[in-house]
């Protein structure tokens, strides 16, 4: 493998000094760069020009300014010497304005891979094991109709319908029978189609999802539970159990005694621990990022203390399950917390909570909870644009996947074993279905940095993209070799990664 | 393959002499070209969306005509004129049972733009312009792909490394960084930009049309031909690119449909089509922020946009199922 690897690399570097040249020369010709100095009816005009033409070499021919570039950036690669990937136009150095636009791209993509993923793969698997049924069909039409939508055209519509009218619904939120009895018959079907079994299994879920759908739906309505959101502890802890008790059945089956109780054991640990844990989170000097990591970093080590306590034979299926148990719990507190932020941030803001352009409010002065509370409101529109047409392409390819793996032979051993269908599924597999996964998942997180570019422009976020956009429009070579490298680089990496990660899972692949 | 009439087969029994059976038919296998459309035409999805996508197509050629032949629809897309009601859509499509009115079409369905002009007429241009772009990129990332590709898995060696590294260098340039670069030294119009765009488009086709040579090359067809005589450009288009037809075909069809909505991704960061030229693109780019007041100028285009894309990705679909060998479950 270390052969590969350096194989791989060197033609890597080899294939991105081309392509780097490439676009610095399309670049470079793409417009003219003292265009709107030309019309520019200053005093200084001139010594203006002269300025610009001395920055960027514009009296040298195109490869010497590509190897002027080339000598800055190959500094990089030394780790004593400073990176110097030139200046823009402005006069603002690509590496400052780069580190910048990379940390606010990021921030505003990883929670959008992260959710379409976990959402497309599962949504897609049990398309595939209900294959040609109702929900099939819906899911299916769904994912092409998400990949035929302009980005833009949906962010445009997401602002207009999502965010103006909620912020106008948040003033008096309260839910109408028409809006309750169209959600109770949506969560309905869609309880019905996750669960399967046989006819009358459906329908009972079905009647019983909607039942209880409306009837949570009036009473958060009449309570006016929206005003001053919160969960609750008793609610928190029931929370707690029932995903102890769904990561049990999951991984292992609830007849698996063991499991089950490790898990509800870290579920009332959870439920008890809440109450000193939110109160220290939501302290002042307490709240930050370093404390709350801590905090989750403990809550796994009792969890896997737990599983390995209760495991007995089956301590890793135990070790897994009893740690997604706690993660999930605390991540009920920290919505709790959350939920809580939202009637002061709402002051903050006059009501309008859904925010529709930036990355935050400018001048809010608010706790560490409310800067969260804020931070995510502005998340919630573009990581909705970014996540439509992300998770369909997830869902299609893990139905596609999931299909062949379904149809192979040693699935139908495992039937013929004698295994429970829940083992057959997810033990053998939804495993292998992964694999081919992997390989998408990470080429995906490769694109990812230079891919948000429609996004960010119409939420107006400053990001790589909007640097890229500005960048070319004024003709300025350096920022767009930024970003290119940045994007180039993440991309090969992956690449590499996922070829990698491909030959160690599935052993019948050798690196060549 | 040419069409097989099979012999039909001799029954068995002791007392019969061996001897052609009676029937009132003829047995014939299906040629490949059969088979697929048969498929194809049973698939729901894709058929609907044909259907719908010829409509779509019918309607925006011959509606305001094309290339100097004349349409049924009278107002111009250049003509600018007395904005009606704020320019609102005259469209009513609820019978008056609902509604009172009655179904109309109105002097202007889709409404009017700030300067008068019908919406319906610069829609429908829109439409052809779109539909344009996407088919001359498909039809160049196709031609560029499949020629590159059959080269570089037909000939392998040092000419298949080269081609590779070749597309690998286009690979690596995000594809939104290289379509506006190379739309900004576009002089604007829909030929030019779909030119330039198919020639950045092609590498995933290549990649598959290289795959497929890898393995087709190694067959006896290949090697009878050799013996045959045939020099290596009649075996790659006369022998091994029509069993590839299927992978093309659908690759060229996915390039269509996400071409449209490159072009769209162009033109709203302004680096696709620009004036006098016209696209759907470049309406819903102009008209964005003119939607909370007159939200017709951006509804329309985008939902043409939607529609198009839509169906040739069922098109796609359906070709994709009809191809393929291993679809042995239907619905029951």
């Amino acid at each position: 493998m270390p052969v590969f690897v350096i194989r791989r690399l060197v033609v890597s570097v080899f294939i991105l000094l081309v392509s780097s040249f490439l676009i610095f020369i399309l670049v470079a010709h793409s417009g003219d760069p003292l265009g709107d100095l030309r019309t520019d009816t200053s005093p200084n005009r001139d010594q203006k020009i002269e300025h610009r033409i001395e920055k960027l070499h514009l009296d040298q021919s195109d490869p010497q300014r590509y190897v002027t570039w080339l000598g800055g950036a190959s500094k990089c690669l030394v780790p004593g010497l400073g990176c110097d990937l030139g200046q823009s136009v402005r006069d603002q150095d690509v590496t400052v304005l780069l580190s910048q636009a990379l940390s606010a791209t990021l921030q505003l993509v990883t929670a959008a891979i992260l959710l379409s993923m976990v959402l497309g793969v599962s949504v897609g698997v049990v398309s595939a094991l209900r294959q040609y049924s109702g929900f099939d069909y819906t899911i299916t039409f769904s994912a092409f109709l998400f990949f035929s939508l302009p980005v833009f055209w949906v962010a445009v519509l997401l602002k207009q319908y999502l965010a103006i009218e909620a912020n106008d619904w948040y003033s008096d939120p309260r839910i109408g029978i028409t809006a309750t009895a169209l959600l109770s018959v949506v969560s309905g079907l869609f309880w019905g189609a996750l669960l399967g079994g046989n006819r009358r299994r459906r329908w009972t879920v079905r009647v019983v999802a909607a039942l209880a759908t409306g009837g949570v739906l009036q009473y958060l309505s009449a309570v006016e539970w929206f005003r001053r959101p919160s969960l609750g502890p008793g609610l928190i802890a029931l929370l707690s159990f029932g995903a102890a008790v769904g990561f049990a059945a999951l991984l292992a089956g609830l007849h698996r005694r063991n499991i089950l109780y490790a898990c509800l054991t870290t579920a009332a640990l959870g439920s008890v621990i809440q109450f000193p844990a939110t109160s220290w989170i939501e302290d002042r000097t307490w709240a930050s990022w370093l404390n709350i990591g801590l905090l989750a970093l403990s809550a796994v080590a009792v969890a896997v203390a737990v599983g390995f306590a209760f495991g007995g034979l089956d301590r890793g299926p135990a070790i897994r399950a009893c740690v997604l148990t706690a993660l999930f719990s605390g991540l009920f507190m920290i919505s709790d917390i959350l939920l809580r932020t939202v009637p002061s941030y709402s002051k903050k803001v006059n009501g309008r909570v859904l925010a529709t352009t930036g990355a935050e409010t400018p001048d809010l002065h608010g706790t560490f909870w409310q800067n969260q509370v804020d931070q995510i409101t502005h998340l919630i529109l573009p990581t909705l644009a970014i996540m439509l047409i992300s998770f369909a392409t997830y869902s299609r390819y893990s139905r596609a996947t999931m299909l062949d793996v379904m149809n192979q032979d040693y699935v139908r051993t495992a039937r013929a074993k004698g295994l429970t269908e829940r083992t057959v599924v997810v033990r053998h597999a939804f495993r292998n279905a992964l694999i081919p996964l992997t390989t998408l998942a990470a080429v995906d997180l490769g694109v990812i940095v230079g891919g948000a570019v429609i996004t960010e422009t119409v939420f107006a976020r400053r990001g790589m993209g909007s640097l890229f956009v500005t960048a070319l429009n004024q003709v300025d070579p350096n920022p767009v070799m930024g970003f290119y490298i940045v994007t180039a680089v993440s991309i090969v990496l992956f690449n590499m990664l996922a070829d990698i990660a491909y030959a160690y899972l599935d052993p019948r692949i050798r690196l060549t | 393959m040419p069409e097989i009439e099979t012999p039909a087969p001799a029954t068995p029994g002791p007392a019969e002499p061996p001897q052609q059976v009676e029937r009132e038919f003829t047995v014939e296998a299906l040629t490949q070209r059969q088979l697929v459309f048969r498929r194809f035409l049973r698939h729901r999805g894709a058929m609907s969306a044909l259907v719908v996508f010829a409509v779509a197509v019918l309607l925006a050629f011959s509606s305001i005509g094309v290339g100097g032949i004349p349409g049924w629809w009278d107002a111009s897309y250049t003509a600018s004129g007395q904005v009606v009601d704020g320019g609102s859509p005259t469209l009513d499509a609820m019978p008056s049972v609902i509604d009172g009115d009655g179904m109309q079409v109105g002097a202007h369905p889709f409404g009017q733009d700030d300067i008068g002009r019908d919406y319906f007429a610069l829609t429908m241009r829109g439409t052809q312009r779109s539909l344009l772009i996407a088919l001359l990129v498909g039809l160049t990332a196709t031609v560029i792909g499949v020629v590159i590709g059959s080269v570089a898995g037909f000939f392998r060696g040092k000419i298949d490394a080269l081609l590779m590294r070749g597309t690998d260098i286009i690979l690596t340039i995000p594809l939104l960084l290289i379509s506006a670069v190379v739309g900004r030294m576009n002089d604007g119009g829909a030929v030019s930009l779909s030119l330039l765009l198919g020639l950045v488009v092609w590498t995933s086709l290549a990649r598959l049309v290289r795959g497929e040579f890898l393995s087709l090359r190694e067959k006896e067809f290949v090697e009878a031909a050799r013996a045959m005589g045939a020099n290596s450009t009649r075996i790659i288009f006369r022998h091994i690119v029509p069993n590839c037809l299927g992978t093309i075909i659908v690759n060229a069809t996915l390039t269509i449909a996400s071409a449209i909505l490159l072009e769209t991704a162009l033109s709203f960061l302004g680096f696709g089509v620009q004036n006098p030229d016209t696209s759907l693109g470049k309406l819903i780019s102009e008209y964005q922020t003119a939607f909370q007041t007159r939200p017709w100028l951006f509804w329309w285009p985008g939902l043409f946009i939607v529609l198009i894309a839509l169906t040739v990705n069922f098109i796609g679909d359906g070709l994709r199922d009809a191809f393929d060998p291993k679809q042995t479950r239907v619905r029951a």
